[in-house]
This record gives C-alpha cells, sequence and structure tokens, in this order.
C-alpha cells in the first residue's frame, strides 16, 4: 500500500534558559494508508513533540523545527506556508489531545465547536454544519443529541468531551487520525469505550491512526506496527507482535519487564530499569540509553548506535545483541 | 503471630460530604456519599488492595481510616482501640503507627523544607529524637529507600517524581509505623519508575513486617503487589476476595467489567480476549441509585436490584460480594 505519510529525519528543539533542549533527534517513519501506528514513550521522549512538529503545532519561539521533511500527499508539511497548513489540520490530519477538560473552548457550546470545521475547511453553513454535527455526535454515541448540541463542554463528562473531541477530529473525514493519549485522563472502563469507538471509527471510515501512549497495553490490542521512543530517537520499530514477542532493544525489553499482567499466574518480581531518562540538553554522541542499560558495551558509550533492519520490518538501535549480550555483527 | 489477625477493622464506616447553599446561613441541601458503609478488615503483614475507578470513594476510604477526614457514622477499630472515638492527643500517638503514602509526589512535599527536614520532621514533632539523633536517623531512611544521604540538604524540586516519591516513602517510615496508608503513590510515575517504587515498597515490607492498604486503580499493579483485593464502586465494596481468586474467579459483574476493560500488553492475549464493554458512566455520588449502585449500568441486574441494597456476604470461604444474582 502507498505511503500516506513520509517523515525524514525530524528534529526539534526548544530554546530554554538551560540551553537549546533537543526534542526530536532525526526520526524517520512512514505510515501507510489504513494503518495503525502506534508511538511509545515515556513523558518527555518526544512522541508528542514529534506529530506537532508535524502539523506544525509547536510554539515557535522557544520551539524550532531543525531538520526534516514530512511529506503528505507530495507536500512537504513542513515547508508550507501558514495558510496551506491550516487547510490541511483538522480537514486531512486532524488530532485528538489528551485532556480533554482543557481542549474545548469553555464559553462556545459543543455543538458549534464540533461544526466548526465543517464551516472553515468546506465552506457549509452554520446550519448545515450543526446538522451534520449532531449526525458525528450520534456516531461517537453520545445520548440526547439534539438538546445537547446546546450545552457547554463543563456540562459534560470527561469520556463524553473525549468522544466529543473524536467527533470534531473526525467531521471532515480525515485521512490520519492523531491521537495523543486520549485515554490517560479516563477510567478504565471509559478507556475500553474510547478505544472500541476509535477502532470502530477507523475501520468505517478507513482512516490511518496513529496512537501515541505510554501503555503498552492499550497498543497491543490497537496497533499493526509499533515505534519506541526514547531521549528523542526512535530506538525500535517493528510489526505489533513481534515486538512484544521479540523485543530486541534493552530498553523495550525494559519496559515489557516492568510491567505486571494481569493474566500471568503466579508471582515475579518486576524487573525495572534503574535511574532516569536523560536531560537532552547535549547534542548525542553516545547511546542515550547506556547509563540505565544493563547490557552497555564499550561502544555504547563511544557512538550512538543508529537504526538499524535486523529483519524485514524490525529496526533496532543497539549495539548489543541481547541474545548473546554481544555487539551485533 | 497467625496471618489472620487482623491489624486494622472498618466497621459500617460511612463519610458523607455536605453540599450547602448560603453564605451567612449556610443549609444543608444535600450530600456527597463518598464512602457509604463498607466493612473491612487488614490483617497483619498483609497488603490489602483497594481498587475503583476515580470517584468511587476509594481514596476517601484511606483517608478517613486514618481520621483524616472524620467520618459520619462507623468505628475504625486499629488493634483494640476504636479510632473514630479517641480524643485528638491520643489519636496523634496513635498516628505514629499509621503512615500516609499520598498520590502527588510534587504537591505532598513542602517546598521550602529540605529533604533532611522533611523526613526528619516527624521524629521533632512526636519528640522521638533530638536534632543530631534526627540528623542521623534521616541519614539511614534515605539509604534505606535508596537515595543518598547526602542529599538531605536539597530541596524537592531538585529531584524527579520517583525520587520525591521515596522521600515520601522515607518520610512515612520514620515513624516505624506499623499500617502504611498507599494512596495511588505509583500512578503519577512513568512506567519504569513505577516498577522501581514498587520493588522498594515489597522490599520495605518484607524487611520491617509492613501492612499496606494500597489504593489504585491500576488493576495489574495492584494484582502484583496484593495479599487480598476490595474492588470499590460509588462508595460501596462490592467484592473482597484473594488476589488469585479474585482475578480468576470474579464474581460480582462490576469487577467482571472492570478486569475485562484492563487492556493486556500482549497483542497475542488481545486477539482472542472477548471483552466486556460496560456502557455509561458512574452516577453522581450526590444522588446514587436506589436499591444496588451498579444497577443502572449492570448487564444482569434484575427488579430486585432497584429496591433492595444487597449485603455484602461470605458467598465462598474468604469470598465477599454484594450482588443479588451471585448464589
Amino acid at each position: 500500500m502507498a505511503d500516506l505519510l513520509n517523515v525524514q529525519g525530524l528534529a526539534t528543539q526548544f530554546q530554554t534558559r538551560e540551553g537549546m533542549i533537543h526534542a526530536v533527534n532525526g526520526v524517520s517513519f512512514k505510515l501507510k494508508e489504513g494503518e495503525t501506528l502506534g508511538i511509545v514513550g515515556e513523558s518527555g521522549c518526544g512522541k508528542s513533540v514529534t506529530m506537532m512538529s508535524i502539523l506544525r503545532l509547536i510554539p515557535m519561539p522557544p520551539g524550532k523545527i531543525m531538520a526534516g521533511q514530512a511529506i503528505f500527499q507530495g507536500k512537504d508539511l513542513l515547508m508550507m506556508s501558514n495558510d496551506e497548513i491550516r487547510h490541511i489540520r483538522g480537514a486531512q490530519i486532524s488530532m485528538v489531545f489528551q485532556d480533554p477538560m482543557t481542549s474545548f473552548n469553555p464559553v462556545i457550546t459543543i455543538g458549534r465547536q464540533v461544526a466548526e470545521p465543517l464551516e472553515i475547511h468546506n465552506g457549509l453553513t452554520r446550519k448545515q454544519a450543526l446538522e451534520r454535527a449532531g449526525e458525528m455526535m450520534k456516531m461517537v454515541g453520545i445520548p440526547n443529541v439534539e438538546e445537547r448540541l446546546n450545552e457547554y463542554p463543563h456540562q459534560f463528562s470527561g469520556g463524553m468531551r473525549q468522544r466529543m473531541m473524536i467527533a470534531m477530529a473526525l467531521i471532515c473525514t480525515p485521512q490520519i487520525l492523531i491521537a495523543d493519549e486520549p485515554t490517560t485522563a479516563l477510567d478504565v472502563t471509559i478507556q475500553a469505550q474510547i478505544v472500541e469507538l476509535v477502532k470502530r471509527l477507523r475501520d468505517e471510515l478507513g482512516m490511518a491512526v496513529i496512537w501515541i501512549t505510554h501503555d503498552l497495553g492499550i497498543i497491543a490490542g490497537m496497533a499493526q506496527r509499533v515505534l519506541v521512543l526514547y531521549a528523542g530517537f526512535i530506538i525500535e520499530e517493528a510489526p505489533v507482535k513481534e515486538l512484544y514477542a521479540h523485543a530486541q532493544h534493552p530498553y523495550t525489553l525494559g519496559l515489557l519487564n516492568s510491567l505486571p499482567r494481569m493474566d500471568e499466574m503466579g508471582y515475579h518480581r518486576l524487573t525495572s530499569i534503574n535511574g532516569m531518562p536523560p536531560v537532552l540538553l547535549r547534542d548525542v554522541t553516545s547511546c542515550p540509553f547506556a547509563p540505565r542499560c544493563t547490557y552497555k558495551i564499550e561502544h555504547c558509550l563511544h557512538e550512538n548506535p543508529l537504526l538499524r533492519t535486523i529483519s524485514p520490518d524490525h529496526h533496532v538501535a543497539c549495539w548489543v545483541d541481547p541474545a548473546t549480550g554481544k555487539e551485533r555483527a | 503471630m497467625s496471618p489472620q489477625e487482623a491489624l486494622l477493622k472498618v466497621d459500617h464506616l460511612v463519610k458523607y460530604f455536605p453540599i450547602t447553599r448560603g453564605i451567612v446561613f449556610q443549609r444543608q441541601i444535600g450530600a456527597v456519599h463518598a464512602v457509604d458503609d463498607v466493612s473491612f478488615e487488614v490483617r497483619k503483614g498483609e497488603t490489602l488492595g483497594l481498587v475503583g475507578e476515580s470517584g468511587c470513594g476509594k481514596s476517601t476510604t484511606g483517608r478517613t481510616i486514618l481520621q483524616l477526614y472524620r467520618p459520619t457514622s462507623g468505628h475504625v477499630y486499629y488493634e483494640d482501640h476504636d479510632l473514630v472515638k479517641i480524643k485528638s492527643e491520643e489519636l496523634r500517638k496513635m498516628r505514629r503507627k499509621m503512615q500516609m503514602i499520598f498520590q502527588d509526589p510534587y504537591a505532598s512535599l513542602n517546598p521550602r523544607m529540605t529533604v533532611g527536614e522533611i523526613v526528619g520532621e516527624p521524629l521533632l514533632v512526636h519528640h522521638l529524637a533530638s536534632h543530631k539523633q534526627a540528623d542521623e536517623r534521616v541519614a539511614e531512611l534515605l539509604k534505606l529507600v535508596g537515595l543518598n544521604p547526602a542529599y538531605a540538604d536539597r530541596y524537592p524540586h531538585e529531584f524527579s517524581g520517583g525520587q520525591r516519591q521515596r522521600v515520601g516513602v522515607a518520610r512515612a517510615l520514620s515513624m516505624q509505623p506499623d499500617l502504611i496508608v498507599c494512596d495511588e503513590p505509583i500512578s503519577a510515575l512513568d512506567v519504569s519508575i513505577q516498577a522501581q517504587v514498587v520493588n522498594l515498597l515489597e522490599d520495605l515490607q518484607k524487611q520491617f513486617n509492613l501492612t499496606y492498604l494500597f489504593i489504585a486503580h491500576d488493576l495489574s499493579m495492584v494484582r502484583h503487589i496484593s495479599s487480598r483485593v476490595a474492588v470499590m464502586y460509588l462508595g460501596i465494596i462490592v467484592e473482597l476476595t484473594g488476589r488469585n481468586e479474585l482475578y480468576s474467579n470474579p464474581l460480582h459483574p462490576y469487577t467482571q467489567s472492570l478486569l475485562s476493560a484492563v487492556p493486556i500488553p500482549d497483542p497475542v492475549a488481545e486477539e482472542k480476549r472477548q471483552r466486556r464493554i460496560l456502557q455509561g458512566e458512574i452516577p453522581s455520588p450526590i444522588n446514587p441509585p436506589s436499591g444496588c449502585r451498579f444497577r443502572t449500568r449492570c448487564p444482569i441486574a434484575a427488579e430486585i436490584c432497584s429496591k433492595v441494597r444487597p449485603d455484602f456476604r461470605e458467598v465462598a470461604p474468604d469470598h465477599f460480594v454484594a450482588c443479588h444474582m451471585v448464589v
């Protein structure tokens, strides 16, 4: 299938009082039509910044996209004028944010906010747009839509607001939906509802989904391919089953082993990853995970490993083969 | 000491928060039924997990047990003392034996105090040590929780979330308590750091024979750390039993749906899974449903469920459920 989005060498930095923060350091990936791509990493690993850079939602300054391109429909999103990118955002690529409490304007009715993209991108009148918004809200499972269109965000619960965010994101039937930890603020039963909803809509509308999360559990049942980010680098990329069964990077292995599993029998002590993620103030000259890594060898301290292919779809950025503990040939 | 011996007994505990209207003359116009008649015991040396979704009253239960909130009615027995009846000075002494670790490691440490002062303060407050002794004890405690004792002069903002949570643990340990109420101690932390803190809690439990009441919403972590688990929904405990029993044989329909909603980090297992997705949302605790609290979302609710509140009864040895439909 064709590549819908092709991101190459994306690098984003932020100017702070302490110096430049190297948030994203040369991230490259492709997204195919209709595919669901999971992006996993801990806070500060650059997963949100990557996506916000692509949609040019990074506040500049202090942020700055240093390098890279993001080709969507033959055009580079990073080189577009503000006017051009505005026609992409919300229409062809849309985003659902983590916090449904703060992502709505509190003084505008829900109906108008959900309908707004249609007025802007498709030139519908307010009445037509509102009608369509009502249909969309039904589709995401909001009861009593006619009344609720005229209510304000505070009158909705967190789960309902997240549904509404999804309705707003999908109202122009985009080709790509970027979901940035959309269920982190929600309870587990509500999270299951939202995950099912996005899966259903994805299959019905045939769109591609990029699902950003720190929860390896959600990704397992959702994505076809997974990228693992650490310190602004992609450190592993693999199809979902391959990743969970044969993770190669010590960090991915560490993450998987640090999770307790609900379906396991008996007890085993969790394997924790020692230390903390690095502060990204310097240019990276060694493997950023080396200080926390139990497999590290001399080479790791001198050179940052680049992503390399170890089987057709499986790429990993590590000098060491965890099976042998020795350097890869 | 038998493992069955109860350290803490909670007896028909109720906590309502009044809702008032008016500025000068406040009239009560309703109440949030945060905790509505829960009874359970915490046994010596065990970890009792208390799980539920936000707003189900699990944190309020924890705080009411420690008398940080005074209960509306009911009793909390610690060994043989009824904490509800105890006077403030005596209660202060009792508090040494019961400590708490809070959810938010950013908000629960005073930013103007050094870590050494934070960990040492309880010792001075309870006149258990001189300043010099306290300093020595602080160094010991920091070492115990995996922090460099030289950090005692630093302020909380110089630490990461995981390290701060270790400071919170050190503070709780300074009193050599028997019981620690852990109120979502890891939910603000990153995955790789969560495991560090959980392992620390487990090690300390073994070393000092601590008893934990572990409040959390992460069902996989609760399964990992607990010996028994209580599931809360809208102010009541719907099910309470041993860890393995609860996860392999959940009887209450809410527990069943809750377990089915938890994602498993394994794509192969996820594919095979039959999910039961709960419809709707948790009702308001201001005006909870009559009869069984769960009936509005329950897939098997019958007529009796709206009329009679189900008893919390022992349906199998050490397996308690509050549901009419469970025989």
